[in-house]
């Protein structure tokens, strides 16, 4: 059973992940150095898992979104208006509580409005989510006015750039998060739920599941971590920056669900395999950050590496490893 | 040092003065301006301004947003023709695509001033164009580098703009230019944040990280003040004082750089300065008064920033107008 | 008619196609231990086998969907090795599959023609190909809208598309894969005239099916499989249907024998009554009474609104008129939640894209029901869901590897039975089954029938839609005929006969056939 677990362990992914790291590590051999400084950890190593955080909350909830055979392109836009609320909010005078819940309440609405015209108005996913990615990043704009609402309310600013237990806070808001999304989804039977409908809606929903509300509910968690994301986004650079908070993110969080192993036609997932696809997408611009190549090199480095790990999925690879195994099983039977 | 500021302080005296007592022909006159969007803080302030200095003219302004788009453009343009105005601005959002309407302009004999960007167009289809030049812009921020580190050994991180971005490139350009033959300033580490706040702090941690906690960098020059309030922030994070352990220099004057410049975490921006239509009027001035021609290609100034200038009140004048 | 199934004694008539010794391996099992197959230019060559026996594999491996890893195929008498279907098909084998694997949305034309239209110039001859699309069909007895899209016909009228455009792309070999599993009587007539018309055209037709009675109606020669082994091929003048089916199962199986004395048992108060329920456009208003230890047959053919019936018995579409009882109280019935609420199960005629949840394991499948009665938040933990699962897969039979595999890896008796599984898990007390033995083989058949009779005796209410007239009214306490969208007749008593039902049916369809399928 142990040794099932660990082999749990050995998969494309985090031998991706290992190889980025020791790859960065070559480049720049303090990679793996962990400081302790002004009372938190301090090194590339962090960085990769702090930067890492707004793309592995959206692909928490782009996981169950992806799931479902769906897609939620509208994370980015709701991360740039769940911004603009809460500083807007501080900026005006209200408490951080306030300014925290209202824009977490305002990422649900945005996602169960998603939800609704996917479950209900059964709208392809990619078309209904466009709409809000469209028009959410203008809705963002008009609260902001246009420019980065700078605010210095010490709650939101600690909720991107504090740090708790020697720990990055947005880190800390991760992990809880994970945790919590890992447990609402496996010991209830919300995941078998979403896997269900993502497999065959039709099935599903004859078999009693309430499929319509099941998709509200995915595509409204999606929203709200999108938000949470948004905060820890805005805390971060101490501000709300409507036309770049989030921009182009939900290409980023599919990308890391993807490389996690859900697969875009729904069904199983994995949340915990998604956020190491982040963690991942991060450890290549960091380590390309502290590599010191060309900028232009950026994209380049990045495509060759997913390339890398989808050839390492892909069903060939896979029969060619079953294959290998088939054979050295029989190759020992036969000594 | 010193003669810079004075300079500077003189320009700026001039700029007052000059505004103090404008010529009688604009007075009444209509204008219309075809402006791109609000895309960023800078654009909105490119429109305040314009509103602004038509105002203090005596200009009717008649302003359309076109919302990023050349078709929106276009039939701004024909309507501010047929209602037959007396000269029109266009900030263009692409550069080509412009003859016909432009040649419709020219056939009512309205004149068209074109701002900040140019366009691919026969030059005599317009008026004038009025822009910043972005390679001085580096060359400035790269010159002042050079002033103020005198002959100290100084490894610069460069935080670029967009790759492949005009401005990123030209900024580049300019800055390399001002450092060549001062082989004691040497840029260490360039990298992209994209021109945005966020990504300026996360390139800049890594350049912290990689170049021994920090303490290898002299200077931070950003392509864009954003980038550089982001990268602040990331060399507080690393418990250095920026402006001080790390000099900061950046390009464009929005209002958040003054603000780090009076807490001492700034050490100079180059302005982009959003007062694209002041020099379009003068030109327009000059056109129907004396009948003079304009240069095709006027350049706005790019003026130096330090917290000798009173970040402050310079702050608070900025501060409205929706950067 | 070849009289012998000798390689060397059809000198005159060679193999076209040939299986010598094929081996299959998946993982660790064999799914074929050199098997040969050997198909002549004109003959109908029909392939047996109950689901597992490998009749799947070997097609996979003669068209070229599969590489074998032992033995070889031999085309005209030469080895050849076939990269994809798309090669097969080239040197002239075609494939039909149960399943249809055309294009829903595109027009019929475009289907019939696709990847080689007529163009001039580089544009689509829209109106040339549809002329020919026509014409190609009017072969096939099919007269419709060609411009239509695909998927707005019947699965019999796709079914007929797939196999005229298999036949204009190979002409040599035609293998059929359960071709008329979704076809009525008529269609399955007209299916065969198309099929002896092709095989006087000296095509080499591979026939898999499960209905005994069309091996016998339309098969020269037929070979059987078992467990991934050949059992035989044989001339099929010489057999009797009981040869067939033993040498198939290698035992003798029978149904059970009609039940007397249902109706006696049967006479309580009605579980469910439903009261002049119809909906427009897809059922006229019915009324029907169920009570329990009951099983209420549905006869009737495809499209005769059997399906719709069971659709608003189960909530998943709504009356537009009418009342639903249970015991005496009026019940609303708006979504499948609420007729599970109360006790309802239903198992889909199409198992494919209503019934399984083809990724996930057998075990979820089983499970998946009770959880969604249960709620969200009382989950079954992994072991209780391995039990119930367990337990069920043991009552009924299930053959799966492991209740972790996906249910898609199972063949399709025993997915029917994942299906009746997770049905029985919530403790129903009223079934809904629309089909429940099409295209499965002849065990699952039997224990699906056994399960039936089995859950009548428990006490349950059954309604069962069947176009196995034998079959239903071995099982049936009642039988209601649907025809033309309507309750047409409800027989009971000496009624239950299959001679009875056909002439109800067949009431205004004189063509359709008035013999039972009996095995």
């Amino acid at each position: 059973m142990k040794l099932k677990r660990f082999s749990r362990l050995i998969n494309p992914q985090s031998i991706a992940l290992i190889v980025v790291l020791l790859v960065n590590w070559a480049l720049f051999p303090g990679f793996f150095d962990v400081t302790w400084q002004d009372g938190r950890l301090f090194g590339s190593l962090i960085d990769v898992l702090n930067r890492g955080v707004p793309v592995a909350i959206l692909a928490i909830g782009m996981s169950a979104v992806i799931a479902t055979k769906g897609v939620d392109l509208s994370v980015g836009a709701v991360m740039a208006i769940s911004g603009a609320v809460a500083a807007t909010l501080v900026v005006d005078g209200y408490p951080a509580y306030v300014a925290v819940i209202a824009a977490l309440a305002i990422g649900i609405v945005c996602g169960v409005w998603n939800g609704v015209l996917v479950a209900f108005l059964e709208i392809q996913p990619i078309v209904a989510t466009l709409v809000l990615m469209v028009a959410g990043r203008g809705i963002a704009q008009l609260i902001t006015a246009g420019s980065i609402v700078t605010f210095a309310d010490p709650v939101l600013i600690y909720i991107g750039t504090g740090s708790f237990a020697g720990l990055p806070m947005p880190v800390v808001i991760a992990i809880v998060l994970l945790i919590l999304s890992v447990f609402l989804v496996r010991s209830t039977a919300v995941g078998l739920f979403i896997e269900s409908v993502g497999v065959n809606r039709a099935a599903a929903s004859l078999a009693g599941i309430r499929s319509g509300l099941l998709l509200v509910a995915v595509y409204g968690f999606s929203g709200f971590c999108a938000a949470v994301s948004g905060l820890i986004v805005a805390g971060d650079i101490k501000g709300a920056d409507a036309n770049n908070a989030g921009l182009w993110l939900e290409l980023d969080a599919i990308l890391a669900v993807v490389i996690g192993g859900t697969s875009l036609l729904g069904g199983r997932f994995s949340i915990a395999m998604s956020v190491l696809g982040a963690i991942i997408i991060q450890a290549m611009n960091t380590g390309i950050l502290v590599s010191g190549f060309p900028p232009e090199f950026n994209l380049v480095v990045k495509a060759g590496v997913i390339i890398l790990i989808f050839t390492m999925q892909s069903p060939l690879a896979t029969r060619f490893i079953e294959m290998r195994k088939t054979t050295r099983a029989v190759a020992r039977k036969a000594s | 040092m010193k003669f810079l500021t004075k300079l500077a302080v003189a320009a700026g005296v001039a700029a007052l003065l000059s505004s103090a007592a404008y010529a009688d022909s604009l007075k009444g006159k209509t204008i219309g301006f075809s402006q791109i969007g609000s895309e960023s803080g800078w654009r909105a302030a490119e429109t305040s301004v314009t509103k602004q200095e038509a105002e203090k003219r005596g200009i009717k302004l008649k302003f359309a947003d076109a919302q990023q788009k050349q078709e929106n453009q276009i039939k701004a343009i024909r309507g501010f023709i047929a209602q037959g105005v007396d000269a029109i601005l266009v900030a263009p959002v692409v550069s080509t695509g412009w003859d016909a309407v432009l040649g419709e302009a020219k056939d009512a004999k309205i004149p068209v001033i074109l701002l900040d960007r140019g366009v691919d167009a026969p030059q005599d289809l317009y008026l004038t164009s009025v822009a910043s030049d972005q390679v001085k812009e580096g060359k400035v921020a790269g010159d002042w580098l050079v002033k103020t580190v005198g002959d100290k050994k100084c490894n610069v991180v460069e935080l670029q703009g967009t790759v492949g971005s005009t401005p990123a490139i030209n900024r580049k350009k300019g800055f390399e230019e001002a450092i060549k033959g001062h082989d004691n300033i040497k840029i260490v580490r360039s990298q992209t944040g994209d021109f945005t706040r966020s990504k300026g702090k996360e390139v800049m941690e890594g350049f912290i990280k990689a170049e021994d906690g920090g303490k290898n960098i002299c200077a931070m020059y950003a392509h864009n003040d954003d980038m550089a309030v982001g990268g602040i922030q990331a060399i507080k994070d690393a418990g250095l004082k920026p402006g001080k352990d790390i000099l900061v220099v950046s390009v464009d004057a929005v209002p958040d750089i003054f603000k780090a410049m009076m807490a001492g975490e700034s050490n100079a921006t180059v302005e982009l300065t959003p007062n694209m239509a002041g020099p379009a009027f003068d030109a327009l001035d000059a056109y129907w008064t004396s009948k003079k021609q304009p240069e095709k290609f006027i350049i706005t100034e790019s003026k130096l920033y330090t917290p000798n200038d009173d970040p402050k009140k310079v702050y608070e004048e900025k501060k409205g107008l929706g950067y | 008619m070849v009289d012998t199934h000798s390689a060397a004694a059809a000198g005159d008539n060679p193999f076209v196609l040939e299986a010598r010794g094929v081996i299959k391996i998946f993982g660790q099992s064999k799914a074929l231990d050199g098997v040969n197959l050997g198909l002549r230019r004109g003959e109908v060559h029909a392939l047996l086998g109950e689901n597992g026996a490998g009749k799947s594999t070997l097609i996979k491996i003669l068209t070229g969907a599969y590489q074998p890893d032992g033995g070889e195929v031999v085309l005209d008498g030469e080895p050849v090795r076939f990269s994809d279907p798309l090669h097969a098909q080239s040197h002239g084998i075609g494939t039909v599959y149960q399943e249809v694997n055309l294009l829903p949305n595109r027009s019929v034309a475009e289907n019939l023609f696709l990847g080689r239209q007529q163009t001039r110039f580089g544009f689509v001859r829209k109106s040339l190909m549809e002329k020919n699309a026509r014409e190609l069909l009017s072969r096939y007895g099919l007269d419709i809208d060609v411009q239509a899209e695909l998927g707005t016909y019947s699965v019999a009228v796709q079914q007929i598309v797939a196999i005229a455009r298999a036949v204009e792309l190979s002409g040599k070999v035609l293998v059929l894969d359960e071709p008329t599993a979704s076809l009525d009587k008529y269609e399955v007539e007209k299916l065969f005239e198309v099929v002896t018309q092709l095989k006087q055209r000296g095509m080499a037709i591979v026939f898999i099916t499960h209905f005994l009675d069309q091996v016998f109606a339309i098969s020269d020669r037929v070979t059987i499989l078992r467990n991934g082994r050949l059992i035989g091929t044989e001339p099929l003048a010489g057999l009797s249907r009981t040869d067939v089916v033993r040498m198939m199962l290698g035992k003798d199986i029978t149904f059970a024998p009609a039940v007397t004395g249902i109706e006696e048992r049967a006479a309580g108060p009605a579980l469910v009554e439903f009261k002049a329920c119809g909906k427009a456009g897809k059922i006229h208003p019915f009324s029907l009474k169920i009570r329990r230890g009951e099983v209420v047959g549905v006869a009737g053919l495809l499209g005769s609104g059997r399906t719709e019936m069971a659709r608003i018995m189960f909530g998943a579409d709504q009356c537009d008129a009418g009342e639903i009882r249970i015991g005496d109280k009026p019940v609303s019935l708006t979504s499948p939640v609420q007729a599970i609420a109360h006790g309802f199960g239903f198992c889909p005629e199409d198992r494919k894209i209503e019934g399984i949840l083809g990724d996930l394991s057998v075990r979820e499948n089983i499970v998946i029901a009770l959880q969604g009665k249960l709620g969200w938040f009382k989950a079954l933990n992994r072991d209780e869901q391995m039990e119930i699962a367990g337990k069920f897969a043991e009552d009924l039979d299930i053959r799966a590897a492991s209740l972790d595999m996906p249910v898609k890896l199972l063949s399709g008796g025993n997915q029917q039975k994942v299906i009746l599984a997770r049905w029985l898990a919530t403790d129903p007390s009223f079934l809904i089954l629309d089909e429940p033995t099409r295209g499965i083989d002849v065990g699952a058949h039997a224990e699906i029938v056994r399960t039936i009779n089995r859950l009548r005796e428990e006490g349950l209410a059954l309604l069962v839609i069947s176009s196995e007239l034998d079959e239903i009214v071995a099982y049936s306490s009642r039988i209601v005929v649907m025809r033309d969208r309507e309750m047409v007749a409800e027989l009971t008593g000496d009624n239950i006969n299959p001679s009875v039902i056909v002439q109800a049916i067949a009431a205004q369809h004189e063509t359709v056939a008035a013999e039972g399928a009996s095995v």
